[in-house]
């Protein structure tokens, strides 16, 4: 490099830059939105503890509904919206997990079917939940449960609202969520680990099987998490396919129907003989909800956190 | 054949499943029994010089060998013949084509999408591409540059390649990981926590045991792509003398942007330049008395 002298400059710059008057403004702007998440999240929750929190009390969280609401406990609401929950992530994450390694391993990226299969989950995302609802009546429940009864010579057995329906109807409302989560997953373990692993002999399922779904597990679990938490807060895909307005008895089968905590919490809002004396039961119904869905949360962060350690080498 | 050889009476304790000690790693049977039978040829103490016709049939050869990533040529007419048990260095400037060549024979480019070739790649006189790809790979292992291990333990990354060919047996999977440790020379330094993540591992250290995972499937050529490169110069030094160590039972070709390097430890120096093999020598001769002018700009250091 020869050294040669720097072209002259033209005239100096503005000396003083002018006074910043936007920066600031939308410094507040921002600050003042970001900050209006956090109050509202603080008078939900301090709401819904607030007059929750009296109701709180082991009768409530063991018993069964009596005087037309306006008493006892909701353990069945409790007990079902766990089982609805436990049964939507057996049938979701496999299924979920199954398209995105499709998706992310073996398909050609630019053949028809794929693009089929990806606008298809990007248009199953933006679907409204009551849609769902109806498409669980519909196909679930009039046509699958139907049949197997007319096939199993049963009167009516499958093809009526379920646990087992208000179950898959959810894990179908969720599914993007736990593809598109998992495939980001899959994306995100380096490649060297994939060559590391072919180059030793493995073969492309072993590959997936022992080094990129260990290592894409955390992920995998943010998309549960997400979904676990929308399921058990869900009501509309509910409605028509498996929850019940009131049980006294607990679901002891996927034919059974069930209470659940959303569309408990509805039915005491809305259909309430005496609403005075319901509403100490709606805010601690709602704090058990909220109290479920955290539990589950915490419980899979938890898990996420210590497969994170392990994969990092510190466990 | 491993530089310790000894009996490891500390091995033998600590692998408590195993009731006679540790014999050399080198008389554990052969994993699997090879077709065509290739290691039956005399050691060659001297290669044959590459590029000529020699007794011995090459272990990797290729023939007018191109390879296109899309429209953008990689490799131009490429031919190359690696003796047996002999090291064998690619140098270049980068994008010279010498990580495509070298991912050439164990095909790792088919992972890409959009790669065309002509030409042949064989091993021992056979076509890779009519090689099962499986058995391709484990008859040709691979080190990378960067130390990639997995994210599990010590042990469970040199047992990986054991137990995708379907071992089970605790006892053999011992016996073979603690051979190729003791071959990749990072046995002493892990032997006491083969339970512990490879991750907590110095660079160096986990590239050995990169190492120790290839040699234990039993490869019969190593490739190593600038397999110093991202560590420091003592753990460098430890893998160069492995490597010399290892070709009296491997073939290895390794890239290296590094001439002192390709210099210290091949037998062998093929030089390319934007996708064509410019000379293919004896490393001392390639280095002190290059037969292309472009050779000789390059060792001079006058690009690259």
């Amino acid at each position: 490099m020869s050294v040669t002298t720097l072209a002259p400059i033209l005239r100096p710059l503005v000396k003083t830059p002018p006074r910043d008057v936007a920066g600031p403004a939308f410094t507040a702007l921002t600050g003042l939105a970001a900050g209006l998440i956090v109050l509202m999240v603080a008078i939900i929750l301090g709401n819904v503890a607030w007059f929750g929190a009296g109701t709180m009390t082991w009768e409530f969280l063991s018993g069964t509904p009596k005087h037309g609401m306006t008493a006892g406990g909701i353990f069945p609401a409790i007990f079902g919206t766990a089982a609805l929950v436990i049964l939507m992530v057996v049938a979701l994450v496999p299924f979920g997990v199954g398209a995105a390694i499709y998706l992310h391993e073996y398909a050609r990226p630019d053949a028809w079917l794929t693009r089929a299969v990806r606008f298809s989950v990007s248009n199953l995302a933006g679907v409204p939940s009551i849609v769902f609802g109806l498409f669980g009546l519909g196909f679930f429940i009039q046509f699958v449960g139907r049949h197997i009864d007319r096939m199993a010579g049963l009167d009516v057995v499958w093809g009526q609202p379920a646990l087992i329906w208000a179950a898959l109807t959810l894990a179908l409302l969720n599914l993007p969520v736990v593809i598109v989560t998992a495939e980001e997953a899959l994306r995100t373990v380096p490649r060297d680990m994939r060559e590391a692993s072919l180059a030793l002999g493995a073969t492309r399922w072993q590959t997936i099987r022992t080094v990129l779904l260990p290592q894409a597990m955390p992920g995998i679990l943010t998309g549960a998490i997400l979904s676990v938490s929308r399921g058990a807060g869900e009501v509309a895909p509910i409605l028509f396919t498996g929850a019940a307005y009131f049980l006294p008895y607990l679901p002891t089968s996927p034919t059974d129907q069930f209470m659940e905590l959303g569309y408990h919490i509805y039915v005491l809002s809305t259909q309430s003989p005496d609403v005075d004396a319901t509403k100490p039961l709606l805010y601690g119904t709602v704090l058990v909800l909220l109290l479920l869905t955290l539990l589950l949360n915490l419980t899979a962060i938890l898990l996420r956190a210590r497969m994170r350690a392990r994969l990092a080498g510190r466990a | 054949m491993p530089t310790e050889a000894h009996a490891g009476g500390v091995a033998g304790a600590r692998l408590g499943t195993m009731r006679s000690p540790m014999e050399p790693p080198a008389t554990i049977e052969p994993l699997v029994t090879m077709e065509p039978p290739m290691t039956m040829e005399p050691p060659a103490s001297v290669p044959p010089i590459a590029g000529i016709p020699g007794a011995t049939p090459p272990m990797l050869d290729t023939r007018d060998y191109s390879l296109f990533y899309g429209t953008h040529q990689a490799l131009r007419q490429v031919t190359l013949e690696v003796a047996r048990h002999s090291v064998t260095a690619i140098i270049g400037p980068s994008g010279c084509g010498k990580s495509t060549l070298l991912r050439s024979f164990n095909r790792m480019n088919d992972l890409i999408p959009g790669v065309r070739t002509e030409g042949q790649v064989r091993i021992g006189g056979r076509p890779v591409d009519a090689t099962d790809v499986v058995e391709l790979r484990r008859r040709v292992g691979m080190v990378f540059q960067r130390p990639n291990p997995f994210p599990k333990s010590i042990f469970d990354n040199v047992a990986f390649g054991l137990r995708m060919l379907g071992l089970k047996d605790r006892a053999e999977l011992e016996a073979r990981v603690e051979a190729s440790l003791r071959r990749a020379a990072i046995w002493e330094e892990v032997k006491d926590r083969l339970e512990r993540s490879a991750l907590q591992l110095s660079g160096g250290q986990q590239q050995r045991v990169c190492i120790a995972r290839c040699l234990a499937v039993e490869p019969e050529v190593i490739l190593m792509d600038e397999p110093a490169s991202a560590l420091d110069p003592t753990a460098t030094a430890r893998i160069e003398e492995l490597v010399l160590n290892l070709k009296t039972a491997y073939t290895i070709l390794v890239v290296t942007h590094n001439m002192q390097q390709a210099a210290r430890v091949s037998d062998h120096t093929v030089f390319m330049l934007n996708g064509e093999l410019i000379e293919h020598d004896e490393t001392p001769r390639l280095f002190t008395s290059p037969r292309q002018k472009l050779t000789e700009d390059y060792i001079t250091g006058r690009f690259g």
